[in-house]
């Protein structure tokens, strides 16, 4: 059986090979109220470089909405702490500063160094230094981007993660990754046949999704380094809405060899398969809490579509969703504390968030067709799928609505966005 | 392996070949909802029967209404297709060698996990009731295409009426 998917995987391949490059373009269309004034001043010998890390650097925290790039133009350019006059950054405006310098070593690597200086304090708030290859820029400049995203805001930065998303061409449709600010996109799948839901597996190295190669809705997992991939599980009827347990070892997903959609608990390996809702009505979309505790899901088991929460091990379920016919798609926050669903409301469907301790619902967007929300792993921002002028792009807003971006590919849809974790070795 | 595979490819060659000649003969086209693959018994079965109409594709025959419709958010099969579905249900039990691939279709709308489900649970509908009506197990298969097979392309309500739909496609078909 496994050699027959691998087979198809190659056919697949074969088939639909293409150039590896479709960048998502993405524009902020709003800010947080009170942005941070931060200057970036051009790091000394950056200008060697085949590309500015400044310029990525500034782009990554100005996309996150809460930081306002302060123009360094017409102020003496320092490298180096001794050499900052903090008076013409006061001037400016900047509270922050970040200065830097990049070195050629003889073996061809770059030295990188960078410092974080508070205008105010007069003093230094980070300094780190990296030793790269020419082809780890754009990653350095996101790590220094996280850096100071940290140290300004205390929150983790989300800028050296992931998303895995789906784009539809014509009738083609391709399962890509790409960097979280849309570059270095790449195909993982295409299929002449629908793909949807790519969940991330918690340590980042698989993608569990659902794809219709064999006419009907199956899950597969695909592992990211080595392409390999195989069916979850083989059985009766159809699989989706695939979801990871926290440890990586386990997954929720929806079956149908039971008639309706219903919920059932496998091991990553497609091993001991076990039933874990069961009644005669629409169990899906199940999601875990981070402590892996509990499972999110969505049901019509009171008539409409709505949101339930379940103890893992099984046990009663508690409805969470009372506004409206039509509650789905639970994620939790990745501090367990809330979930972020689609509401719809009027026929119309926003991205919205329920606080889990006072069950208070706050609609965080207003565009009409609103789908698959995903937590960025700092739980700052929730990517998800929206139309815009009959195209489907997807958008970010942070969680409290203020910051929206949106994303888009040149040509085709874009949907079933999800925001990859934050990996510990970066 | 290959060999399979090869086979499977001459199959599908094959199929082709026939289903065009069955239109041509018949004139009455049968919705391709590319479910069964076409066997070549099957085709050669329909040529049989040659002009005398196919009682699956004869238009004046009920049993070439394929389609139940729903309203938004609802798997309840209307009072209006409970003829045509009672219909089906005779042939299938009748022609015990038939199967019948029930397929469960939503509008583009909502999300499409939960659209999998609604629209498997429509497919489940048609089933349920075609197993009261005695047509055994076997016979029977359902699958949901959720919002990913549409049926109209369009983006109002007259299209998405089109697409929350379950389907009757008999194997070979």
């Amino acid at each position: 059986m496994k050699k027959l998917y691998q087979k198809w995987w190659l056919i697949l391949l074969l088939a639909f090979a293409t150039p590896l490059h479709a960048a998502l373009t993405i524009e902020i269309t709003g800010g947080a109220g009170n942005q941070i004034p931060l200057a970036i001043v051009p790091f000394g010998a950056e200008n060697a470089l085949p590309q500015s890390i400044t310029a990525i650097v500034g782009s990554d925290l100005a996309r996150s909405g809460l930081f306002r790039l302060v123009d360094p133009a017409g102020a003496q350019a320092p490298h180096e702490p001794a050499d900052v006059r903090y008076a013409d950054w006061m001037a400016k405006g900047a509270e922050d500063l970040v200065i830097g310098s990049v070195s050629a070593r003889p073996d061809g690597k770059l030295d990188v160094r960078f410092r974080l200086m508070d205008v105010v304090k007069q003093s230094q708030l980070a300094g780190f230094s990296y030793t790269i290859t020419p082809a780890q820029l754009r990653s350095t400049a996101h790590k220094i981007a996280d850096v100071i995203y940290e140290k300004l805001t205390g929150d983790v930065g989300v800028f050296s993660t992931q998303i895995a998303y789906v784009v539809k061409n014509g009738k083609r449709f391709e399962l890509q990754v790409a960097d979280a600010d849309g570059y270095g996109a790449q195909t993982i799948l295409a299929s002449q046949e629908p793909i949807l839901s790519p969940v991330w597996s918690p340590d980042g190295s698989r993608l569990a999704y659902v794809s219709f190669e064999q006419k009907k809705p199956i899950v597969y997992v695909q592992n990211l380094i080595s392409g390999g991939r195989k069916a979850l599980v083989s059985v009766k009827g159809s699989a989706s809405a695939p979801a990871w347990s926290p440890d990586g070892r386990k997954l929720a997903i929806a079956l149908t060899r039971d008639g309706n959609s219903q919920l059932y608990m496998v091991n990553a390996d497609g091993s001991n398969l076990q039933r874990w809702s069961a009644n005669s009505i629409i169990d899906t979309e199940p999601d875990f809490s981070p402590d892996g505790k509990w499972i999110l899901f969505t049901s019509d088991r009171g008539g409409s579509a709505q949101i339930y929460r379940m103890p893992a091990v099984g046990g009663a379920a508690q409805r969470l969703t009372f506004d409206g016919s039509y509650n789905v798609s639970p994620h939790f926050s990745p501090d367990g504390k809330s979930f972020a669903f689609i509401q719809r409301q009027g026929g119309k469907f926003h991205v919205a968030v329920q606080d889990l301790a006072t069950s208070q619902v706050q609609v965080l967007t207003d565009t009409p067709l609103d789908e698959s929300p995903s937590f960025a792993p700092n739980g700052k921002m929730i990517i998800y799928a929206t139309e815009i002028n009959r195209r489907g792009v997807l958008a970010a807003v942070s969680s409290d609505g203020r910051v929206k971006q949106r994303l888009s590919v040149q040509a085709g849809d874009v949907r079933e966005p999800a925001w990859g974790p934050l990996l510990k070795n970066q | 392996m290959n060999k399979l595979l090869l086979s499977a490819i001459l199959l599908g060659l094959l199929s082709a070949c026939a289903s065009t000649g069955d239109k041509d003969q018949s004139g009455a086209a049968v919705e391709d909802k590319s479910m069964g693959q076409k066997s070549g018994a099957d085709a050669s079965g329909a040529q049989k029967s040659g002009v005398a109409a196919n009682p699956l594709t004869d238009p004046n025959n009920i049993l070439s209404k394929r389609s139940v419709y729903f309203d938004l958010d609802s798997f309840s099969v209307k009072d209006e297709y409970k003829p045509m579905i009672e219909a089906h249900a005779q042939y299938l039990k009748q022609n015990s060698k038939a199967k019948a691939f029930l397929q469960g279709n939503c509008d583009e709308r909502g999300s499409r996990e939960y659209n999998i489900a609604l629209g498997q649970k429509r497919a489940e509908s048609l089933r349920k009731m075609m197993s009261v009506m005695g047509v055994s197990d076997s016979q029977m298969e359902t699958v949901s295409f959720g919002e990913e097979k549409p049926k109209s392309e369009g983006h109002d309500e007259a299209a998405w009426a089109q697409n929350r739909r379950a389907d009757v496609v008999y194997q070979g078909e």
